[in-house]
């Protein structure tokens, strides 16, 4: 044993370093832009001021938010009523089939996820490749205006968040005890409740995770209405882009993306108490 | 005869042509605690699943009640099941388990609590009601499935080798109790295991199984003393066999030759002259003699052999001994303190004995290979 300390600390060291350099040190400096003012020569100027948080509580920019948010939690439910027949139905598949249909739902992810909007909106573009083929098929006569749509940009999304939403609930049903049900059955449960009472709450870990791993990723995600929905909508993500690299605003995007990883922040919170008292629950 | 519970005519059953239930005939009685015993796979397991419902027979019928199961699903069979991994919900309560069925009957209020009370207080359990299974021992997990199952007042219950996660104590504990809950609920109850001594001492009847088919269906007395077959006199206990031929036949007495003895013996099977049979006799029905006990003559008729190995059970000795023709069999002496027999029963391995039994005691088969 004495032999693993040094490699202990060295592997411990090297992960505390990495943290420290990549994820603290980033964040921290974006706090502190947060709270400076803005420079004529610099990006920031020495200064301390509240003013960039002063001017997120402008109506507009909580029109932004709820825009972010209403996007992403419509997202989270289209990602949630796909994924949970699929992962479902993924777990009913022979054992044999299973890792390399797993596979095809994780191959979309060699590719960046950036190439994979441009393939969107060569797809759902006036003269694309949906209207064409809904043309042949006699279903319209005039090309659909797909493209810089809302309906767009969520089903840009959806494709981009899905298998996040997929993976998690398809380690929950996978972990399902299948005797459960049989038992239930023994016990006189018909298919409605089976779902309701056994499969549902004993998948609801998997349906927290998910939708964690959509809403958040969702909220932030700005290339994907960048490219899909043009200007019309703008979303957190690129209020934050847009101080950044075009209104050169360091201060107040900085501020904005505070503000962002606090909500993001409460709602794990949140997350958390909700789990704990379910746990706790169990007691007597 | 009342009419049987449970009937099951000539069913097959088959998992990718493997046949796993070879025409199956079993009736169980009303209030009855049957047994299904038999080595893994032999299908009892099955049978089970098809009473339940999660399976249907490829072949035959099968009723519960006089209701014909066909195209009935399990939800709808009034059967319950105690499974082997007992197979409670882990996100409910004890009480909220055991209410399951209950509450799924349209059971509420306070007629809801009080029956599930009562099924928890039968497997004394109602202190626990408010906690969850992972929070209870396996013994206290196997009462609560019982609990969830009888709860529902089925017809009969399934048990599915309900005791074999038990450590010995707690499963012979739970045997007792099992026995009496089944005595006072007077509910048939179908139990599959391969625990024999399980099945002897808990059934009304067994039903030895193997390979899909059922080698013996009687009273445990029946089961033991009397098997039908080697597969049956093997399985249930421990047994001795000693191949022989019929020299002449009288039935239901024969002269059987054994080694270099001939013994009148008696039999419920018809024999032959020249026919080969086993005679089977259990490990405690053989007598051991030493070698200064009995008179030459009585001697005469007694098999000479030598202790190959002593092995003290505390209420028994058990002795490996080897015939002077080189069979080697098992015998059980009990300690009788009456006759000062502990002293007799210091048996040293290489000591020289003489083996007789009771005649009449043994089992007859026609020769197997």
């Amino acid at each position: 044993m004495r032999i693993r300390e040094p490699f202990k600390l060295v592997a411990i060291g090297a992960i505390g370093f990495w943290l420290a350099a990549f994820a603290l040190l980033p964040n921290l400096l974006v706090v502190i832009a947060s709270v400076l003012e803005r420079g004529s020569d610099e990006f920031v100027a020495f200064a301390f001021t509240l003013d960039s948080y002063r001017r997120l509580l402008d109506p507009l920019y909580l029109g932004v938010l709820l825009d972010s948010l209403w996007l992403a939690a419509a997202t989270t439910t289209l990602c949630l009523l796909l994924g949970y027949p699929f992962a479902y139905l993924l777990t009913r598949m022979p054992a044999r089939w299973r890792p390399m249909l797993l596979l095809l739902v994780i191959i979309p992810f060699w590719t960046s996820s950036l190439v994979r909007t441009y393939a969107m909106v060569i797809i759902l573009q006036t003269n694309g490749w949906l209207n064409q083929i809904l043309l042949d098929l006699g279903l319209i006569a005039e090309p659909l205006e797909l493209l810089y749509t809302e309906p767009a940009v969520i089903a840009g999304m959806l494709y981009a968040l899905l298998p996040f939403m997929i993976l998690p609930l398809y380690a929950a049903l996978e972990k399902l005890d299948r005797r459960l049900i049989e038992a239930a059955r023994d016990l006189g449960a018909g298919r409605v409740t089976i779902f309701r009472r056994i499969i549902l709450p004993l998948t609801l870990p998997g349906i927290v995770a998910g939708c964690m791993l959509t809403f958040l990723p969702g909220l932030g995600m700005f290339y994907v209405a960048d490219l899909l929905g043009g200007a019309r909508t703008l979303l957190v993500g690129n209020l934050i882009r847009d101080q950044f690299l075009s209104a050169r605003d360091w201060p107040f995007g900085a501020a904005a993306s505070v503000m962002l990883t606090v909500l993001m922040g409460l709602l794990l919170w949140a997350y958390y108490l909700s789990s704990r008292r379910a746990s706790r629950g169990a007691l007597p | 005869m009342s009419e049987p519970v449970i009937e099951l005519r000539n069913v097959c059953k088959a998992y990718a042509a493997n046949p796993v239930l070879r025409h199956i005939n079993l009736q169980a009685r009303a209030g009855e605690f049957l047994t299904l015993l038999g080595p893994s796979g032999c299908g009892k397991t099955t049978i089970l699943r098809l009473l339940a419902g999660f399976e249907k027979p490829d072949s035959g019928e099968i009723r519960i009640a006089g209701q014909d199961m066909q195209t009935l699903p399990p939800e709808r069979r009034h059967v319950n099941t105690v499974f082997q991994s007992y197979a409670l919900f882990p996100h409910l309560t004890v009480f909220e388990n055991v209410a399951f069925g209950p509450r799924l009957n349209q059971v509420r209020g306070d007629e809801l609590r009080e029956r599930v009370m009562d099924a928890l207080r039968m497997v004394k359990l109602e202190e626990f009601a408010r906690r969850k299974p992972g929070q209870l021992s396996g013994g206290q997990q196997q009462r609560v499935a019982i609990a969830r199952a009888v709860v529902n007042r089925p017809r009969v219950l399934l048990l599915d080798e309900p005791l074999s996660a038990l450590d010995y104590k707690l499963r012979k504990a739970m045997q007792v109790e099992l026995k009496q809950l089944q005595r006072r609920l007077g509910i048939t109850f179908i139990f599959v295991t391969h625990d024999q001594e399980e099945a002897l001492s808990m059934s009304d009847r067994v039903a030895v199984m193997n390979a899909g088919r059922i080698e013996q269906f009687g009273t445990p007395r029946q089961i033991y003393e009397a098997p039908e077959n080697l597969f049956v006199a093997r399985f249930v206990g421990e047994i001795n066999n000693l191949p022989g031929q019929v020299m002449t036949a009288a039935p239901p007495r024969y002269d059987i030759r054994l080694h270099d003895r001939v013994i009148n013996l008696k039999s419920q099977h018809a024999f032959g002259v020249g026919d080969r049979v086993n005679v089977l006799i259990r490990p405690e029905d053989l007598r051991i003699w030493r070698e200064d006990e009995g008179s030459a003559e009585e001697r005469a008729t007694l098999f000479p052999a030598v202790v190959e190995e002593v092995v003290y059970k505390g209420s028994t000795v058990d002795l490996a001994i080897r015939l002077d023709n080189g069979d080697l069999l098992a015998t059980t002496q009990f300690f009788n303190e009456d006759d000062q027999a502990i002293v007799n029963l210091d048996f040293r391995e290489g000591e020289r004995v003489f083996v007789d039994w009771v005649h009449d005691w043994e089992t007859i088969l026609p020769h197997e290979d």
